[in-house]
């Protein structure tokens, strides 16, 4: 049993949501992202929300896995200032929906002003709002540089308690800031980019078990669906104890997401057919 | 196989963790080999991010512990200030080195 905290499921197909069910997956949560194009209007935001706290759910559920989603422009269309302003215009009317867990991904990209000024306004609304938030922290040379840029932004607002943030995709040099800081911390399994599954379970050895997890990411690049599982099997292969195994992707990502009253990783009755045959 | 007291780290020993991952990174030394390799070969201008790929091998032989941490802060950009315009989505992978300062690891 596992809980899946980070899987863009709107790139992937029905045939994943059953591999996940049977390898055990009761729970995701789906941060908005960057759909791989700028979208030309607030109309496109709208539509991809509606997606998300619909759709989504739904065709998880056939499944046996309940979703959860996060709600934001991705920084990687957040140099557009206007259109952005007008997407962050919208989210509160869908803060009330009942897979809404907080604002995400959030954060920087290219670590630029305009992207630095938006994480501002997001950061602003999630207090506002007293929303969760999950950060997206940014690719390869920019990592670095953008996790201190987003863990100071978040600090000068004074709104938000660190408890209620977790900052995503850390490698070995952004760790121990993040939790030094007080934060949550993500490691997303990747085939190449982020951190490997045996990188991951390095990390828990050298950082410890407490208020980090483990997510997949899966999207529309080089990703895996089936990661955390994957991870899993990398920590029996070296034996750690279940216990263990358990905390990191079940009781760790549960204690986080439960902050919300709309998180649940109970059963679920699967309907869908192809769950079985 | 034991865990340790703090329930994270089980203790193995450097033959156990040879026997489990010897295999798949001997052939992943033998494709930056092969790369380098190929590299090599090919004309043109050295590229700065095969440099910075040779400057963090280098990395992996000076007996030092956290060697995965330090190479990622070798490729970082060490810079603090906000850049005035993302001017690209993606990210290449490493700063080039001989333009960047502060190369701590």
């Amino acid at each position: 049993m596992y809980i899946d905290p980070h899987v863009h499921m709107v790139s992937r197909t029905t045939d994943d949501y059953v591999r996940m069910a049977r390898a055990g997956c009761v729970a995701i949560t789906e941060p908005a992202f960057w759909a791989g194009y700028d979208r030309s209007s607030v109309g496109g935001f709208f539509d991809y929300f509606r997606l998300l706290t619909d759709f989504e759910p739904r065709r998880a559920a056939q499944f046996g896995i309940r979703h959860h989603t996060w709600l934001c422009i991705n920084s990687k269309e957040s140099e557009d200032v206007g259109l952005s302003r007008e997407v962050l215009g919208i989210i509160p009317q869908f803060l009330d929906a009942p897979n809404v867990l907080g604002i995400g991904e959030i954060g920087l990209n290219k670590n630029s002003r305009n992207e630095l000024l938006i994480l501002e306004e997001h950061i602003a609304l999630a207090a506002k709002y007293q929303q969760m938030i999950l950060i997206h922290t940014p690719h390869l040379e920019d990592k670095l540089k953008g996790t201190i840029l987003i863990m100071d932004a978040i600090k000068a607002h004074g709104g938000i308690s660190a408890g209620r943030v977790l900052i995503d995709h850390v490698e070995e040099h952004t760790v121990k800031p993040v939790l030094d800081r007080g934060y949550w911390c993500g490691m997303t399994l990747y085939p190449d980019t982020k951190c490997t599954p045996q990188r991951a379970v390095d990390i828990i050895e050298m950082y410890g078990n407490e208020r980090i997890w483990m997510n997949s990411a899966g999207d529309w690049g080089h990703s895996d669906p089936l990661a955390v599982p994957k991870a899993q099997m990398e920590m029996r292969r070296r034996g750690h104890f279940e216990s263990l195994v358990h905390k990191i992707t079940f009781e760790n990502p549960r204690s986080f997401l439960s902050q919300s009253a709309k998180f649940s990783a109970q059963p679920l009755t699967p309907t869908a057919a192809d769950v079985t045959r | 196989m034991p865990e340790s007291p703090d329930n994270t780290a089980p203790i193995r020993t450097k033959k156990a963790t040879a026997d489990a991952y010897f295999i798949e990174h001997r052939a992943k030394v033998l494709d930056i080999a092969a790369f380098l390799d190929r590299v090599d070969r090919a004309g043109g201008e050295d590229d700065y991010r095969v440099a910075a790929l040779r400057v963090a091998i280098s990395l992996l032989l000076d007996g030092k512990p956290e060697r995965a941490r330090r190479i990622l802060e070798l490729w970082s950009d060490q810079t603090t200030v906000p850049i005035g315009k993302a001017h690209m989505k993606g990210a290449v992978g490493c700063v080039d080195l001989s333009s960047s300062t502060d190369r701590s690891t």
